[in-house]
């Protein structure tokens, strides 16, 4: 230890003690990532946190020139996308960035659901992983309202109406998330709020827990891994692993820039609540697979609306989901649970058919 | 000693704590109430208007056609069937809320988020919307066209 501190000099003496340098970096030195055919599934929620903290710092730098009302926020927009020099590539990579992450958020669930990280003792993480979800979700939802423009004002339209049509408390949450009867100003200024700062806060403090937890346990060896003898070798994650999350997040960045700069994010028409709702209207794809299912439910299922039968469908898929380390017994016990992999390859497939659907089926037949 | 007139240590130690724990859920509720107060947004008053006259002469609509106007604060949607009728509906769709159009190539009023159909008496034909189209009353009164809920 004393060496240690030598090492580095009298600043680095001073810091180390006050701060504790030495015992941080035997916490690094002693994390081991397990190697085996299936590794490569522990960049991706890496890469999702890589992506939040490009969002988190584009999303600051969009702050600057932003106005968060009716009147404003299309126009500040435009002469953020048209005068500010640089404006459209902050403004792209933060609309892709968006995307990707939201991407690799669903690959890293995915994953983690197919090779069962979820058993014990992390289900804590699963549950913090899922509310992060949501999360990111939530900020798509409120990010896509910000430019004020037609789409996202008939989007949101109808994102709010489906909470409206939540049972019993619906009304009372459809008021609350527009701030008032109708989606206005009232529900652009809301929405700012909840994506600058709520959203923001508790996704840190989830993401610190999320983290710390997978701290704790360390990696999960899938149960195939484990019951074929276990992981034949560890690398240690300083500076081994690290260095290749950072070659990833290099080719995120790289991607990102190449997509800003061939593909800009749009801006579209203004939004006017006295225009129809234009042709091809469609949300974000990652909410495409539940926007297609609405289309194609009947006016009535068993008595009650459509979109009411396929909001409580869509929430109880939800919360079986959340629930799936308490509901999967089998794997806990350590035995193979062939259910519970065909029921997440069920849901992925069902997620791929109702997207491509969404974006192929015609809109008016 | 105060303590044997009190009674046992455990049970002042009891009578503290829930005493602590009532402070504690009042403390609670004198912070959550007005934060929920202020979390749900006040009541706007509606405008009650039941009658709208259209700035739209009436031998600008033509047959089989339809546009959007402003009833009140909401839109609604004035149709001319192909037949000569003028015909004024709520152009909020009963599905989810999204504004529908006219559609000349079917001669129905759709909605483009959901792919929702009404026939020109505002009735739900085809799609997910559950209800049809709220439908207003069209007068003509010599140049001007002037629409009102119904009776």
């Amino acid at each position: 230890m004393e060496s240690d501190a030598a090492r580095g000099g009298k600043v680095r003496e001073w810091l180390d003690g006050r701060v504790g340098l030495t015992d941080l970096e035997k916490i690094a030195a002693k994390k081991q990532i397990p190697v085996h055919r299936h590794t490569v599934w522990y960049y991706l929620g890496g890469m999702t946190l890589f992506l939040f903290m490009v969002q988190v710092s584009t999303g600051i730098l969009l702050l600057l020139y932003y106005r968060p009302s009716a009147e404003e926020a299309f126009e500040s927009v435009q002469f953020l996308m048209g005068e500010v020099q640089f404006g459209w590539l902050i403004r792209s990579i933060h609309a892709w960035a968006a995307n990707l992450m939201i991407f690799t958020l669903f690959v890293h669930l995915f994953s983690v659901l197919l090779l069962k990280a979820y058993r014990p003792p992390r289900e804590v993480t699963w549950f913090s992983g899922m509310a992060l979800m949501g999360l990111a979700m939530g900020f798509g939802f409120t990010g896509y309202l910000l430019p004020w423009n037609e789409l996202a004002y008939f989007a949101t339209k109808v994102g709010t109406e489906i909470t409206g049509s939540v049972p019993v408390i619906g009304s009372f949450l459809g008021r609350l998330l527009r701030g008032g009867n109708d989606v206005t100003g009232a529900t652009l200024t809301r929405f700012y709020g909840i994506h600058v700062a709520i959203l923001p806060a508790t996704a840190t403090a989830l993401l610190g827990l999320h983290l710390y937890l997978v701290q704790r346990h360390g990696m999960s060896v899938p149960p195939a891994v484990e019951q074929a003898g276990g992981a034949g070798r560890r690398m240690p994650f300083m500076p081994n692993f690290l260095l290749r999350d950072l070659v990833g997040w290099l080719s995120a960045l790289a991607v990102l820039a190449a997509l800003a700069a061939f593909f800009p994010a749009e801006l579209g028409k203004k939004a006017d609540p006295f225009l129809p709702a234009p042709a091809g209207i469609r949300p974000e794809w990652y909410f495409m697979f539940m926007f297609q299912t609405l289309k194609y439910l009947p006016a009535h299922i068993l008595g009650i609306e459509g979109e009411v039968f396929g909001i409580v469908a869509f929430g109880l898929g939800g919360l079986f989901l959340l629930l799936i380390p308490v509901l999967d017994r089998r794997t806990a016990r350590g035995e193979p649970s062939r259910l519970f992999t065909w029921i997440g390859i069920g849901i992925i497939v069902y997620m791929l058919l109702f997207t491509f659907l969404g974006y192929t089926a015609s809109a008016t037949k | 000693m105060a303590e044997h007139a009190m009674g046992p240590d455990a049970s002042r130690r009891g009578f503290v704590n829930w005493f602590l724990g009532l402070s504690g859920v009042a403390f609670l509720v004198s912070a959550l109430y007005p934060l929920t107060r202020y979390l749900v947004p006040p009541q706007v008053a509606e405008s009650t208007a039941g009658t709208v006259t259209l700035p739209i002469k009436p031998d600008d609509v033509k047959p089989n056609s339809g546009q959007i106007f402003k009833f009140g604060s909401r839109p609604a949607i004035l149709v001319r069937t192909p037949a000569g009728d003028l015909r004024a509906f709520s152009a909020i769709c009963t599905h989810l809320n999204c504004t529908v159009q006219y559609r000349t190539d079917l001669t129905q009023i759709w909605c483009a988020c959901h792919n929702g159909h009404y026939d020109l008496n505002g009735k739900n034909v085809e799609g997910p919307p559950p209800r049809p189209l709220d439908s207003f009353v069209v007068n003509v009164r010599g140049n001007q066209i002037v629409v009102s809920k119904s009776a």
